[in-house]
């Protein structure tokens, strides 16, 4: 057993730069906010977390193309980690912008523990897309669920939200469990919890690769990164604790942690276990298939629009699937731009729902938003925008993201599920499309007053959007960087 | 392969035989007489009074929590200490970054109110 | 500096920017900084491109084509989309009169649209996209972007015809231009679609010039001709050829500083610039050469008769473009790729004059007309004449535009129209017909030309009491530029004389590095004397010339026709002289024969029109194709779409859809109910679907 040999890895700062960067940004928040109590009307909180989230992204920008193993293997520092960060940095930076405006009328998220938890939740985020060990992945994925456990009660007047935070507490630690045992049952089969050694291991003993033990682990794994990104049938929990969260997180949770969990997913599918794509390529499909049916089918006949959105997100998490069924270069390249281009959408949309709320409480009914279109011309224009890339329809990312992920699963092979792909396309147009038809063309009947939002959220809306289009547009620049991240990717 | 657990086993042998010649034998040896007062629940200690029901303040578990968790960090510091020469400079760095993490969360403990009683 | 090209289409996009984004804004506060940016955006572009066009006469002529790549587009499998320029003596040509003739327009648009209020901004936003559409079209190394660009100016055009869209037959107008150039596009698409793949079919995925060109020869004719006829179709729409050159003349409805800059000088010739960038790709399908020049010929005649009866001074410019376009074509369509560039250089400076003159006589009329509270038509020409008094510096540089077109010698229009109709009868693709047509076509060019400058400039005023002495020229911005293109026009021509008149034809030497031509060809250019080349000139003069003899002769002109018999008889330079001398004598005729009917004896018109009625009216009412197309295509589509819409679309797609959207929101509901709010259910689903995955993967390990 190896395990019992000790080495001493080096110290290599550049390998955990952005989530060291990160960290610190937490503890700093987390000691300004608990000495200063009186500041609770300022927004200096968030602008002190927005400059350390700046500087972390920075930093993955300039250590983009180094390849290397860090600390005897646990961090991996490639292509495709960096991508990770950047994706995992813009959710965290567009989140802050949108929390900046949203606690002026929830002065209780207005503390150094909301933003100090929402840091945390980014480098465990961050740490997922470059761990390089089972151990280290688990890590990660507790650092980031622990804090958006508590992210999501933060509202803790309400009922609803600590309900949500109680759901996804349990369901979560429920999941991770799995999570674990099928861990263990990797470790117990091939002796090391190294992804590339897990790997080289089955290289060596290709009898291992059919065993019950491994096979057994790769279906308790499967759960458990089903359940982080709301894969069918752990997707359950995903409508009810997106309806309750503050309106600020729920699009943290549903990209960012969306993000993570599939670089988890790819890296451990991948890299440690790519001896098995023939094998869980069909039940994969399957999943794939229900996750976005499912999601699209109820998503029609919600009318609370958080509750949509969050059946959309299942829905997405389906095409994504397809993208790993694809199983290609080009398919996880395709996963890649699209969780970026959903980072910007979602965002974008979740920003301008939190945009509505206020003291007495949220506008999350679809009714709400009747009329808003005339009425706030600029803000209907950035939701009409966001619901295209939704939907797919060009030349908003989205419909790059699924004409990558599509085509990826055509050359794969994978006629069918493309086809079902751009059905489900079809059914998710007349729900997103729905948004923008209340928005412009509905009777008004509760008139819904929009406070004057903050300079800050209005920089994110405009940064989601020029994203979103930049994305859709001139998709190439984004596309070449997630390709060469697929390509740098340590196996 | 699983041999190198065989020590593993014969200790949990060991304990679960301790554990049941322990109560085999005193239920063998020990004299037996069985009366009502011998079957109460506590039979010798105060006899309860009023509600079984009593909140216990929820400084109680903030303390235990914080304490848990302190006790436990100092417990990591052990086999540091131990190999701390052969860790070296990497290992001392670990370690500050480590204890500055903890008085950082001391610190916000500390002005958080959580240490005072009252 | 080369690599500095991408500048030439970012400034005007920056003016779309600020001027779309914040115009209304800038409006209120000041209108003039509106045009400014506007106008510097453009002028930018136009000394930028004035750089590189130098810098690239530095070079040798075998040296200049330079392929800059702004970014990777799209790109994914074998698609690879690229922003990309090139830099070549084509796409400098028309980048210079496209910006330089732009800028102009643009300082005349501050003149013309002056008293525009609250859409000043929006008319400047529209111009300054246009340039980068077109910059975007005519700079682009590949057709994807050319496409892009096309498509990009077909819609500011449609937003600019539609510009004052209050007025319903504007905003018809608009539509009319958008759809038929739909239709037109709908066959370009096809023909890229075309050439995409069977050029893939050998391996080659790629759509940029360089390399289409240099694999075309994998084609097989048929393909060739299909392709090249293809993107005819959406030349005809986007360049006004027949059939679908019916938008044009309504698209007058628009301002005229747009009639001028894109249905006149720019946008329109976009049709004859991709021809003539595809010269390698039409070079290999005679076939699809004929059918282009075919068109250009019939497109040049059939317009310029319209042109003869209009009325509206802008009608009469609108189908004298249509017949300009149609000469441009027919240059195309014979192999004289230069010709045909050379005359949409000259035409975009005497054409854009001829809207501008026109632009300001109109301008000056409604100021006059507005004075006196009349609502008479201010573009009619009935109601105009003697305004040359009134506006001198419109009517000297209009006289110089009109001399140019109608061909008179020394002038630019001249030189172009000249050798393209040279080339129509001497080039191997040529025919004595398409002569002939081109000769008839520019006589009635030269009458209607003048007709419209007499019944403008000359006799009586005929507009309403009153309205005379508020008649003036107009402001500086818009008489600066007539006299900048005045000058252009004049002397344009001076850059491609022919060998014939002793020059040396720079513009084509110019052009030949782009002009793949076929080295039978470059024999004929060079010798000029090759055996088989004159043998076969001297053939063709000789049996046409007999043709030519008879219809001239009927037109009472015997002695010219005796002159063409002597044609045959010399080598080609004597016929080039002499169908030159013919075609000056017939646009002479025609200025004659049109001082005659509106100077002299005014009552001709009249009489004319009530001796020959049918035909007056066929004339007057665009031989009524408009009606014939109403009748033909549109009004049994529509009635096919109402049946589609009431009969299969009502009854069964929507049936259909109706019936999957009910089920599907039926499923929606029920599964609604499954999502209890209880974790322990949810608990119980991932137990569930833990066992699923379970048993799977122990059958996948036990199988």
């Amino acid at each position: 057993m190896e395990m019992l040999e000790f080495v001493v890895p080096a110290l290599n700062v550049k390998a955990i730069l952005p989530q060291a960067i990160l960290s610190l940004t937490a503890l700093t928040v987390l000691l300004v906010g608990v000495s200063s109590p009186h500041n609770k009307k300022t927004s200096s909180l968030g602008y002190l977390s927005l400059v350390g989230v700046v500087v972390a992204l920075i930093s993955t920008l300039m250590i983009n193309g180094a390849r290397e193993s860090a600390y005897n293997g646990m961090v991996l520092m490639d292509g495709f980690s960096s991508f990770i960060t950047l994706i995992v940095c813009i959710v965290t930076l567009l989140t802050i912008l949108s929390s900046i405006n949203y606690q002026r009328f929830f002065p209780r998220l207005n503390c150094g523990e909301y933003y100090c938890l929402l840091l945390f939740a980014a480098v465990g985020m961050s740490f997922m897309g470059s761990a390089g060990n089972l151990l280290m992945i688990f890590l990660a994925l507790e650092t980031m669920s622990i804090s958006i456990y508590v992210l999501a009660g933060f509202k803790s007047d309400e009922a609803q939200s600590i309900e949500s935070a109680m759901k996804y507490f349990l369901l979560g630690a429920f999941a991770s469990g799995f999570l674990l045992f099928g861990f263990a049952l990797v470790y117990g089969c091939t002796g090391t919890m190294d992804l590339v050694k897990i790997s080289a291991f089955l290289t060596a003993h290709p009898e291992v690769i059919h065993s019950k033990m491994l096979m057994g682990g790769v279906a308790l794994m499967t759960v458990g990164f089903g359940f982080k990104v709301a894969m069918f049938p752990f997707h359950m929990w995903t409508p009810d604790v997106y309806e309750g969260a503050p309106t600020s997180i729920t699009g943290f949770m549903a990209t960012g942690v969306k993000a993570a969990a599939f670089a988890a997913l790819l890296r451990v599918f991948f890299v440690a276990l790519g001896h098995l794509q023939a094998d869980w390529t069909g039940i994969m499909w399957l999943l794939a298939f229900l996750t976005m049916t499912i999601g699209n089918v109820v998503a029609l006949s919600q009318t609370n629009i958080k509750r949509m959105l969050a059946y959309s997100s299942i829905a997405h998490a389906g095409y994504l699937l397809v993208g790993f069924v694809a199983g290609s270069k080009l398919g996880q390249s395709g996963i890649l731009f699209y969780l970026l281009s959903y980072a910007f959408t979602n965002l974008g949309a979740f920003g301008v729902i939190a945009l509505l709320g206020r003291d007495g409480g949220e506008y999350t009914s679809l009714d709400d938003f009747a009329g808003l279109g005339f009425k706030y011309p600029l803000m209907g224009l950035a939701m009409a925008v966001f619901m295209f890339s939704m939907a797919g329809i060009p030349p908003a990312s989205g419909f790059m993201g699924k004409f990558y992920l599509f085509s990826s699963a055509m050359k794969a092979g994978f006629i069918w599920l493309a086809i079902f792909g751009v059905i489900n396309s079809v059914i998710s147009l007349y729900y997103y499309l729905r948004v923008v038809v209340v928005m412009y063309f509905k009777e008004v009947e509760r008139d819904v007053v929009m406070p004057k939002p903050s300079a800050a959220v209005v920089v994110g809306l405009v940064i989601a959007a020029i994203g979103v289009l930049q994305m859709g547009i001139f998709p190439s620049y984004f596309w070449d960087m997630a390709r060469q991240s697929v390509q740098a990717m340590l196996m | 392969m699983l041999v190198k657990y065989i020590p593993v086993l014969v200790m949990m042998l060991v304990g679960i035989g301790f554990g049941v010649f322990a109560v085999v034998v005193s239920s063998i040896l020990g004299p037996s007489r069985r009366f009502k007062v011998k079957r109460e629940t506590y039979e010798c200690g105060m006899p309860t009074e009023g509600a079984t029901y009593v909140q216990t303040p929820i400084k109680y578990y903030v303390v235990a929590l914080l304490f848990l968790v302190f006790d436990l960090e100092c417990v990591f510091m052990y086999p540091w200490a131990v190999h701390y020469r052969k860790l070296g400079l990497f290992g001392f760095v670990e370690m500050l970054v480590f204890m500055v993490i903890l008085f950082v969360c001391y610190v916000y403990v500390w002005k958080k109110g959580a240490l005072e009683w009252e | 500096m080369f690599d500095k090209v991408w500048l030439i289409p970012i400034f005007p996009i920056i003016g779309v920017l600020i001027n779309g984004l914040l115009g209304r804004r800038i409006e209120n506060i000041n209108k003039s900084i509106i045009h400014w940016i506007a106008c510097g955006a453009v002028a930018l572009s136009f000394i930028v491109t004035c750089i590189l066009f130098f810098q690239m006469l530095g070079l040798p002529a075998d040296q200049r084509l330079y392929e800059f790549t702004w970014f990777d587009w799209i790109s994914g499998g074998v698609l690879h989309t690229y922003v990309a320029y090139q830099i070549d003596p084509l796409s400098m040509l028309m980048c210079l009169f496209v910006t330089g003739v732009g800028f102009l327009i643009h300082v005349y648009s501050i003149g013309y649209m002056e008293t525009e209020e609250g859409r000043y901004y929006r008319f400047f936003t529209y111009l300054n996209l246009f340039m980068f559409s077109m910059i975007n079209l005519v700079l682009a190394n590949n057709y994807l972007l050319l496409f892009l660009g096309w498509e990009g100016v077909g819609l500011c055009s449609y937003l600019l015809i539609g510009f004052w869209f209050s007025e319903e037959a504007n905003a018809i107008a608009g539509k009319k231009a958008f759809i038929t150039n739909r239709i037109g596009d709908f066959g370009f698409i096809i023909g890229l679609l075309l050439l995409y793949t069977s050029l893939g079919e050998h391996g080659i995925w790629t759509l940029r010039f360089s390399e289409v060109f240099t694999h075309v020869h994998l084609l097989s004719p048929q393909v060739a001709t299909a392709i090249c006829l293809l993107l005819f179709v959406g030349c005809t729409a986007k360049s006004a050829q027949i059939p679908l050159y019916v938008w044009l003349p309504d698209a007058m409805a628009g301002p005229t500083p747009v009639s001028a800059l894109i249905h006149a000088a720019t946008m329109v010739t976009s049709g004859v610039y991709m021809i003539a960038r595809s010269n390698i790709l039409y070079s290999m399908s005679p076939f699809a050469m004929g059918v282009v020049a075919t068109f250009g010929a019939l497109t040049a005649l059939f317009a310029a008769s319209i042109g003869l009866v209009q009325n509206d001074i802008k009608k009469v410019l609108a189908y004298s473009t249509v017949s300009q376009l149609g000469y441009m074509f027919l240059g195309l369509g014979v192999g004289a790729y230069a010709a045909g560039m050379f005359h949409v250089l000259t035409h975009a400076f005497f054409k854009a004059l001829l809207f501008l003159g026109a632009g300001s006589v109109i301008h000056s009329m409604h100021h006059g007309l507005h004075k006196i509270h009349s609502h008479v038509d201010a573009q009619d020409m009935r109601n105009m004449g003697g305004l040359k008094s009134k506006t001198p510096i419109t009517y000297v540089t209009f006289l110089i535009a009109t001399l140019a077109i109608s061909g008179i010698p020394g002038f630019s229009g001249f030189f172009s129209k000249d050798e393209i109709l040279w080339q129509a009868y001497s080039s191997p693709h040529g025919h004595f017909i398409l002569w002939l047509i081109g000769a008839v076509a520019a006589g009635m060019t030269a009458f209607y030309m003048f007709r419209l400058v007499f019944m403008t400039f000359f006799n009586e005023c005929r507009a309403p009491e009153g309205a005379e002495e508020h008649l003036h020229e107009s402001p500086k911005t818009m008489t600066v530029p007539l006299m900048v293109l005045a000058f252009l026009a004049a002397v344009g021509g001076y850059l491609g004389v022919p060998h014939a008149l002793g020059g040396s034809n720079r513009f084509e030497r110019y052009l030949e590095p782009v002009m793949g031509l076929g080295p039978e060809k470059l024999l004929h250019k060079a010798g000029g004397a090759v055996a088989q080349g004159a043998h076969a000139a001297a053939e063709a003069v000789h049996g046409a010339v007999g043709h030519a003899a008879a219809a001239v002769h009927e037109a009472g002109m015997g002695h010219m026709a005796e002159a063409a018999h002597h044609a045959a008889e010399h080598g080609s330079m004597f016929a080039e002289y002499l169908l030159m001398g013919i075609s000056v004598a017939i646009a002479l005729v025609g200025i004659f024969l049109a001082y005659t009917m509106y100077i002299k004896k005014r009552d001709i018109p009249e009489k004319l029109a009530n001796s020959y009625p049918f035909l007056y009216r066929l004339l007057l009412n665009k031989w009524y194709v408009d009606e014939l197309y109403e009748l033909t295509v549109i009004k049994p589509l529509h009635g096919f779409s109402v049946l589609l819409w009431k009969g299969v679309d009502v009854a069964i797609v929507d049936g259909i859809v109706n019936g999957v959207a009910r089920i599907i929101g039926w499923f929606s509901g029920v599964i609604r109910y499954i999502q209890s709010g209880y974790v322990q259910s949810y608990a119980v689903s991932v137990v569930l679907g833990t066992v699923v995955l379970l048993v799977y993967y122990i059958i996948k390990a036990i199988s």
